[in-house]
């Protein structure tokens, strides 16, 4: 099967900057791919390569098996929903949703009935007269949905739609966009600094950082076994201990990751299971969650670990406060080796 | 009272303090500003007795109904007219590329150089500027002696036996008025159109791009409506501008009376304050009709 997009080798320098950095991805066709990581990390960059915003210094981008590299974005099948909307503020709901077949050569009832159409697969079918400005934010999120859509592209782009949104909205929109994706069974590129986010709605993640990919891998797999530090950190907010950490743990100088929610927090005398492996220190902070608690320990080594303590667990700790000495420990089937 | 209690009295009584702060200029803007255009304004409405050449202050239409019925009078509205429409539509020709190139396209040095050049013309005398280019225009001067150069003098000669725009010289014909016009005006254009320019996000350009559009339908659809009120700012400017203006008339072009020049001899030579402040009311008048027409079409839609 043709992968739906391709990045071979592809690198775009701005300066000194290697925004993307011979970066080789495939994506296949109906996939939700989701492309993770901090600002400046190069998701963006991909993705403006995809609409051909942009054009690769090096290496090539192909769209369903063709070099896309030179083809500017008005010839490709490919429609994108922008961070800010980019509603076109002097033209109406409907008028925008319509703009794709109005600048394609459709007269104007037919554009208009997809449109309408359109509006009403994003539950705006009483909306088209409004402006832009007189929409509240989740509504010209559905209006920029409707209208990347109406193309019926191959692939749909997203770079940070969700954004702007509160968290009750965010998480309704992560629902139905998930759904949309199935129903209409089209690839979603969706770019994302919110792990969360990628990791419940994507069928597979790419980590990026400083240009590259970390780790290519379903969302289960990225969580449980992340490849490298950043990868640990990133996504699973893990404590990671680098290999001078390591040796003074375990002592083996590999490197490793261990999750918060693995990590026990006892007295520091308390005795420690053979199966599992541990460390001193003294706490920190104690941050309540409601269903857990985050406790900050200052390891003797010098790093600030977290452990993530269920409130029945906590019962335990009680009289445990802030700056009192304690022990981690974790069984060692739950560390997870890292690459580097 | 000291400085700490004053602050306080006027924290707790916003308005007070707004009234202190807007009193001063709103003396200033209504009874210098707008008083002396009203004064003027009530001016129009006496005549001048033709046998004692003294001023009648009675309410009265006759000055205006001069102004409108007077052969030569509608003349001088309708040159003057016509130049700035054809002053405006000129300058929005010029400025568009110009305004979009600075707006959109130019960044650092490439920038600030095309802001200051549009700007450095505004930094001299206008007087210098026009007597410039009465030279720059004459029979002798540099543009027609280029025109020699490159053997088209043919085609100068052409566009001056042209009638109604034509002339002698460039320098006295209304082509060559319309030439300073636009030189003089056309930062006027240029700035508030980059202004709306640079207000577009480029997203929605992109945007419009990704829908599949072509640069010229982007250009069409999304550029141009958004940089609409920009030229409609920048038209006020150069319709009122060429409207009003009595130094480019007389001193380069034809010998045929525009409004400015009407109101200046008016009011100075002949005496006739009345006439002169009935003339002064057209340009507000044609204003008004031109922003109402521009409204209609939608110019202020997108503000």
């Amino acid at each position: 099967m043709t992968a739906a997009i391709e990045f071979r080798e592809v690198s775009r320098v701005f300066g000194d900057v290697r925004a993307v950095d011979n970066v080789s991805f495939a994506i296949e066709p109906g996939e939700f791919f989701a492309m993770l990581g901090p600002s400046g990390s190069g998701k963006t960059s991909c993705l403006r390569l995809v609409a051909g915003f942009d054009s690769p210094d090096h290496g090539q981008v192909l769209l369903d098996g063709s070099d896309v590299s030179a083809v500017p974005p008005y010839d490709r099948n490919v429609n994108t929903v922008f961070q800010d909307y980019a509603l076109f503020p002097h033209m109406n709901v409907l008028q925008n949703v319509a703009y794709g077949p109005r600048v394609r050569g459709v007269s104007l009832p037919d554009r208009e009935q997809r449109a309408r159409e359109m509006l009403e697969l994003v539950q705006l079918g009483a909306q088209g007269e409004r402006r832009p400005a007189q929409l509240s934010g989740g509504q010209r999120q559905r209006v920029a949905l409707a209208r990347a859509l109406i193309n019926q592209p191959k692939v749909l782009l997203l770079d940070e739609p969700l954004g702007a949104l509160d968290l009750k909205l965010r998480e309704e929109m992560q629902i139905e966009l998930k759904g949309l994706q199935r129903r209409l069974g089209i690839t979603f590129v969706y770019v994302t600094h919110d792990q969360g986010e990628a990791l419940s709605m994507a069928d597979r993640v790419a980590v990026f950082n400083k240009g590259r990919i970390e780790q290519l891998a379903a969302p289960r797999e990225l969580y449980s076994r992340p490849a490298t530090a950043f990868v640990a950190r990133f996504v699973g907010s893990a404590n990671v201990a680098g290999a001078a950490l390591a040796k003074v743990i375990t002592g083996a100088a590999t490197p490793f990751a261990i999750r918060a929610e693995n990590v026990v927090v006892t007295a520091e005398h308390a005795s420690t299971p053979s199966t599992c492996v541990g460390t001193a220190g003294a706490v920190v902070a104690v941050q309540y969650h409601g269903a857990a608690s985050r406790w900050q320990v200052k390891l003797d080594a010098g790093e600030v670990w977290s452990a993530l303590i269920t409130e029945e667990d906590a019962l335990n700790l009680a009289g445990l406060a802030v700056g009192a000495r304690v022990k981690l420990s974790w069984p060692r089937a739950a560390a997870v080796t890292l690459s580097s | 009272m000291s400085v700490r209690a004053a602050s306080t009295f006027f924290y707790r009584r916003p308005n007070w303090y707004l009234a202190l702060l807007l009193v001063p200029p709103l003396l200033w803007f209504g009874t210098v500003y707008l008083g002396s255009l009203f004064a003027l304004l009530a001016q129009s409405f006496y005549k001048i007795d033709d046998f004692t050449a003294q001023i009648v202050r009675e309410p009265t239409l006759e000055t205006y109904k001069q102004v409108v019925t007077q052969r030569a009078n509608v003349d001088i509205v309708l040159r003057t007219l016509t130049m700035a429409v054809a002053v405006t539509i000129a300058c929005a020709i010029i400025a568009l590329p110009i305004a979009t190139y600075m707006a959109r396209y130019a960044h650092g040095r490439m920038k600030a150089f095309f802001y200051v050049g549009v700007m450095l013309p505004m930094w001299t005398s206008y007087l210098v500027k026009v007597y410039a280019w009465r030279l720059l225009l004459a029979k002798e001067g540099i543009i027609a002696w280029v025109f020699g150069k490159l053997g088209l003098l043919g085609l100068l000669e052409a566009a001056l036996e042209t009638p109604g725009i034509g002339g002698p010289s460039l320098s006295s014909s209304y082509l060559g008025m319309f030439i300073v016009f636009v030189y003089m005006w056309l930062p006027f254009m240029i700035l508030p159109m980059a202004a709306a320019l640079e207000r577009v996000p480029g997203s929605l350009l992109q945007a419009s791009a990704d829908l599949g559009a072509r640069p010229a339908q982007t250009f069409r659809n999304v550029v141009l409506p958004l940089a609409v009120p920009g030229i409609a700012a920048g038209s006020v400017f150069t319709f009122s501008l060429t409207l009003g203006d009595y130094i480019i008339p007389s001193v380069v072009g034809a010998p045929g009376y525009f409004i400015g020049m009407m109101v200046y001899v008016q009011q100075g030579t002949a005496g006739n304050i009345p006439l002169a402040a009935a003339f002064s009311v057209v340009p507000i008048v044609l204003i008004f009709g031109y922003l109402s027409i521009a409204k209609r079409f939608g110019a202020f839609d997108a503000l």
